[in-house]
C-alpha cells in the first residue's frame, strides 16, 4: 500500500477534516467560525490562501447563511462542504432539514459541543443529537485517524445515499488532540472520491434538463410521499454505508469498522455501548479487568443514523448487561438519546439484556477514576428506568 | 435593446399562466417583465412567501427558468451558494455558461427577516440580482407588518380599533441600507413603469456584482382594492411621491420620473381600505403628507 499511505503525519481532528477536504478539492465550502470547529475552516482557508486547493469559499455572515449557501451550490450540482459546532449548529436547524429533503450530498464535519445556557464551548453530543432526527446521516470518529478516514468517507456515502452526512469528532477531544495519522496520498484520496456524482442537481444545467423547479410547496396529496422516500433513502444509507466502507478499506488498505466496533467481547457478561473517543478511554481502564459480575466488552458505534440496529442487536446478543454512556440528554427523564434508541432496537427480543442507561461529560466534564468503578458497579445493580447522571453529587 | 412592449411580451413565455396569484395582485407583472428582459435564462433563487405559493405548487410549475426555493429568510445566501457554485464548476469546466442569479423576495425576506443574509450577500460581492417585491407586509401569512409597512396602515398585526390607529411607526428605507454597502446599482421601481422598471432590470442584470432593485407591487388582499385597479394604485405611489422612482448608479442618484404635479398622497390613500380609517381624521393624512415630504427631500438632497 506504499502507493497510498503517503506518510504517517501527527495532526490534530480539525486538521485531519482540513487535510482531507484539501485533497478531496470540493466544488464550494461555505462556513462560519464557531469553538471548537474553528480551525476546519481556518486550516482550509490557508490551503486555499497557498493555491493548495481551488474550491470556491464563501465565508458567510452566520451559520445560517453558510448552511444555506451549502444549498444553493449542492442544488446547483456542486461538490459541498461545512463544518460547525454547537450554535452553529442549532442555528442552521432549519435548513438541515431542507437540505435533507431536496436530498442534497452535503458534506458537514462538526466539531461537537455542548449547547448554551449556561455558556459553554466544551465537548459534549448535546449539539449532533439535536440534528439527530433532521435526515443527516451521522458518522461518529472515535480518533484523530477516523476524522480524517470519515472526512473521505462521507463524499462517497453522501452522493451514493443522495442524503447528507455529517462527520462527528469530539469537541477538543478530538478536535484539538494532537494524534499520529496515517495520511493517503492526494492522488489515492482523489480517486476514491472520483467525479462528483451530483448530476441529479442540474440548476446550472440549461444544456439538458432544460428548467428544473427545486424545492416546490407540497401538500398533504404529495408532502407525505416526499418523506417517505428520505426515510427510504436513510434505510439505504445503512447499506451504502457498510458497501462504501468495504470499498474504502480495499482502497485504502484500512480497517474502518463497518457502523460498530466491538471490542472484549467474547466472553464478556456485559457491555459499554457509546459513540466517540470516550470508547478509547474506557477500553483502556477496563482492559483484562473483569467486574464483580464478569468480563465487560465495549461496543462503540461509528453510525449513529441511521440506526444500525441489527448491528447492535447482533453484538449484544450474548450479553446479559449494557450499559449506554450518552454524552447528551433528552431530557425525557427516560435517558439519553443513545440510550433511547438502544432499548428500543433491543426492544422485542426473546432475552433481551437489561439497559442501564449513564450520561456522562456534559461541557466538557471528565471521567474520573471513580466514574469509572461507578460504571463497573452499575453492572452489578438492578437496572433503573431512568438515566444515571455520572460524574455529579446525586448521580 | 430596444424597449418595446410588444416585442419584449413575445421575447419570453414569462411566468406560466396556471399560477395561483391572487387578482390584482402586482408580483406577476414584475416577473413577467424580469423574464421578458434576461437576455439569458437567469437561475432564480426565491424565499418564501406569495410568489413561491403560487408559482411552483408540486407537481406544478409555473417558472420556464431553473429556480430554486430554500427557505423565507435566506435567498440572498443561497443565490450566494448558487453563484459560487457557477464560478466553481465553470472554472472546472463542468458548465458551459455562467447565469446570471436573481434573488427574489418579499418585503418581509428582506426588510426583516431576510436582512441579515442579504447584507451579507452583498457585501461578499457575489455576482447576483436581488429582487425585492414589495407589497409592503407579510401577505403570504395573512396580511401582518412588516418594516415596509407604511405608518398608519391597517394589517392584521396593527389593527385598528377602539386604541389601535394601524401601524405606529414610519418604514425602514431598505433601498438606502443597500446603497451604504456600496453596491453599483440599486434602484426603486414600480410595476405601473414598466419602461423603467424594463430599463432598471436590464441595468441591474447588466452591472456585474451585487445589485438591488425595491419594485412596488401592490398586494389586492393586503391593500383592499378592486382588482382591476392594481397598475392605477402602484402609479398613484409613484404620482403622489409615496415612492420615488429613482436609481443609485456608481453612488450618483438620479430620478428616474418626477411627478409634475405631484399629487396629494391622500389621492392614493382614498383607493385603499387598509387606509380607510385615516381618511376622516385629517391631521393623520397631514402627517403622512409631511411623511412623504420629507422622504422626498431627504432623497432629492441626495442628487446634487
Ligand atoms: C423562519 C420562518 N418564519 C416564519 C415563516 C412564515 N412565513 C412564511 S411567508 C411569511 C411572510 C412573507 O412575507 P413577505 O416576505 O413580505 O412576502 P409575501 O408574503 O408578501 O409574498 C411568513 C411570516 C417562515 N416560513 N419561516
Amino acid at each position: 500500500m506504499s502507493t497510498v499511505v503517503a506518510r504517517r503525519q501527527g495532526l490534530t481532528g480539525n486538521d485531519a477534516v482540513a487535510l482531507a477536504w484539501r485533497q478531496i478539492n470540493p466544488d464550494v465550502v461555505a462556513a462560519y467560525p464557531i469553538t471548537p470547529s474553528t480551525q476546519v475552516v481556518e486550516r482550509f482557508a490557508r490551503y486555499l490562501a497557498d493555491g493548495e486547493a481551488t474550491t470556491e469559499f464563501v465565508p458567510t455572515e452566520s451559520e445560517h447563511s453558510a448552511i444555506s449557501a451549502c444549498v444553493g451550490a449542492s442544488a446547483a450540482g456542486a461538490r459541498v462542504m461545512t463544518a460547525t459546532s454547537s450554535q452553529g449548529l442549532a442555528l442552521m436547524h432549519e435548513v438541515l432539514y431542507i437540505a435533507s429533503g431536496l436530498r442534497l450530498p452535503i458534506v458537514m464535519a462538526v466539531a461537537t459541543r455542548a449547547l448554551s445556557a449556561p455558556l459553554n464551548i466544551h465537548g459534549d453530543h448535546s449539539d449532533v443529537m439535536g440534528s439527530r432526527d433532521a435526515g443527516w446521516v451521522q458518522l461518529y470518529a472515535g480518533t484523530v485517524q477516523e476524522a480524517y478516514d470519515l472526512s473521505i468517507l462521507a463524499v462517497r456515502v453522501a452522493e451514493r445515499a443522495r442524503v447528507p452526512v455529517m462527520v462527528c469528532l469530539d469537541g477538543f477531544t478530538l478536535s484539538h488532540s494532537l494524534e499520529p495519522v496515517l495520511v493517503y496520498a492526494d492522488d489515492a484520496v482523489r480517486a476514491f472520491v472520483g467525479e462528483a456524482r451530483t448530476s441529479g442537481y442540474r440548476l446550472l444545467d440549461g444544456e439538458g434538463a432544460g428548467p428544473l423547479t427545486v424545492g416546490p410547496l407540497a401538500l398533504p396529496d404529495a408532502y407525505m410521499d416526499f418523506r417517505r422516500a428520505l426515510a427510504n433513502a436513510m434505510g439505504r444509507a445503512l447499506e451504502v454505508i457498510a458497501g462504501e466502507t468495504a470499498a474504502f478499506n480495499a482502497h485504502f488498505g484500512r480497517d474502518l469498522p463497518v457502523h460498530l466496533e466491538a471490542s472484549g467481547l467474547e466472553e464478556a457478561d456485559g457491555a459499554l455501548l457509546l459513540l466517540g473517543s470516550t470508547a478509547d478511554v474506557v477500553r483502556e481502564a477496563l482492559a483484562g479487568r473483569s467486574s464483580a459480575s464478569g468480563r465487560i466488552g465495549v461496543v462503540r458505534l461509528l453510525t449513529f443514523r441511521p440506526f444500525p440496529a441489527e448491528a447492535v442487536r447482533q453484538a449484544l446478543s450474548h450479553v446479559a448487561r449494557v450499559v449506554v454512556m450518552d454524552r447528551a440528554d433528552s431530557l425525557s427523564t427516560l435517558g439519553g438519546p443513545l440510550g433511547i434508541e438502544v432499548r428500543a432496537a433491543l426492544y422485542g427480543q426473546a432475552f433481551p439484556p437489561a439497559v442501564t442507561d449513564v450520561i456522562y461529560g456534559l461541557g466538557g466534564r471528565e471521567l474520573r477514576a471513580r466514574d469509572l468503578e461507578r460504571l463497573r458497579a452499575l453492572f452489578q445493580e438492578e437496572p433503573v428506568p431512568g438515566p444515571v447522571y455520572l460524574g455529579v453529587e446525586d448521580g | 435593446m430596444s424597449l418595446n412592449l410588444r416585442e419584449l411580451s413575445k421575447r419570453s413565455q414569462g411566468l406560466a399562466p396556471g399560477h395561483r396569484a391572487c387578482a390584482g395582485c402586482g408580483i406577476p407583472v414584475l416577473v413577467r417583465l424580469l423574464l421578458a428582459v434576461a437576455p439569458d435564462p437567469p437561475v432564480v433563487v426565491n424565499a418564501t412567501g406569495c410568489l413561491e405559493v403560487v408559482s411552483t405548487i408540486y407537481p406544478y410549475s409555473a417558472w420556464p427558468v431553473p429556480w430554486l426555493h430554500n427557505a423565507f429568510e435566506n435567498a440572498a445566501a443561497t443565490a450566494s451558494g448558487v453563484e459560487a457554485a457557477a464560478r466553481a464548476l465553470f472554472a472546472r469546466g463542468r458548465i458551459r455558461r455562467v447565469p446570471k442569479v436573481v434573488a427574489i423576495g418579499g418585503d418581509g425576506g428582506t426588510y426583516d427577516i431576510g436582512l441579515q443574509s442579504l447584507s451579507g450577500a452583498i457585501e461578499r460581492g457575489h455576482d447576483f440580482l436581488y429582487i425585492c417585491y414589495n407589497n409592503e407586509g407579510y401577505m403570504n401569512t395573512g396580511i401582518q407588518r412588516s418594516s415596509a409597512t407604511p405608518p398608519g396602515a391597517r394589517t392584521t398585526t396593527t389593527p385598528v380599533g377602539a386604541h389601535g390607529r394601524g401601524k405606529l411607526e414610519p418604514r425602514k428605507d431598505l433601498t438606502e441600507i443597500v446603497v451604504a454597502h456600496g453596491v453599483r446599482y440599486a434602484a426603486q421601481a414600480s410595476i405601473s413603469h414598466w419602461g423603467d422598471l424594463a430599463k432598471k432590470l436590464q441595468k441591474a442584470l447588466a452591472t456585474p456584482g451585487p445589485t438591488f432593485l425595491n419594485v412596488l407591487t401592490p398586494c389586492q388582499p393586503g391593500w383592499d382594492y378592486p382588482p382591476e385597479d392594481l397598475v392605477e394604485i402602484a402609479r398613484l405611489a409613484v404620482e403622489t411621491r409615496y415612492w420615488p422612482l429613482y436609481e443609485v448608479a456608481d453612488g450618483r442618484y438620479r430620478l428616474t420620473f418626477t411627478p409634475r404635479p405631484p399629487l396629494p398622497v391622500r389621492a392614493w390613500l382614498e383607493r385603499q381600505g387598509r387606509f380607510r380609517h385615516l381618511l376622516d381624521d385629517p391631521e393623520a393624512v397631514e402627517r403622512f403628507q409631511a411623511w412623504v415630504d420629507a422622504n422626498w427631500d431627504r432623497l432629492t438632497a441626495r442628487l446634487k
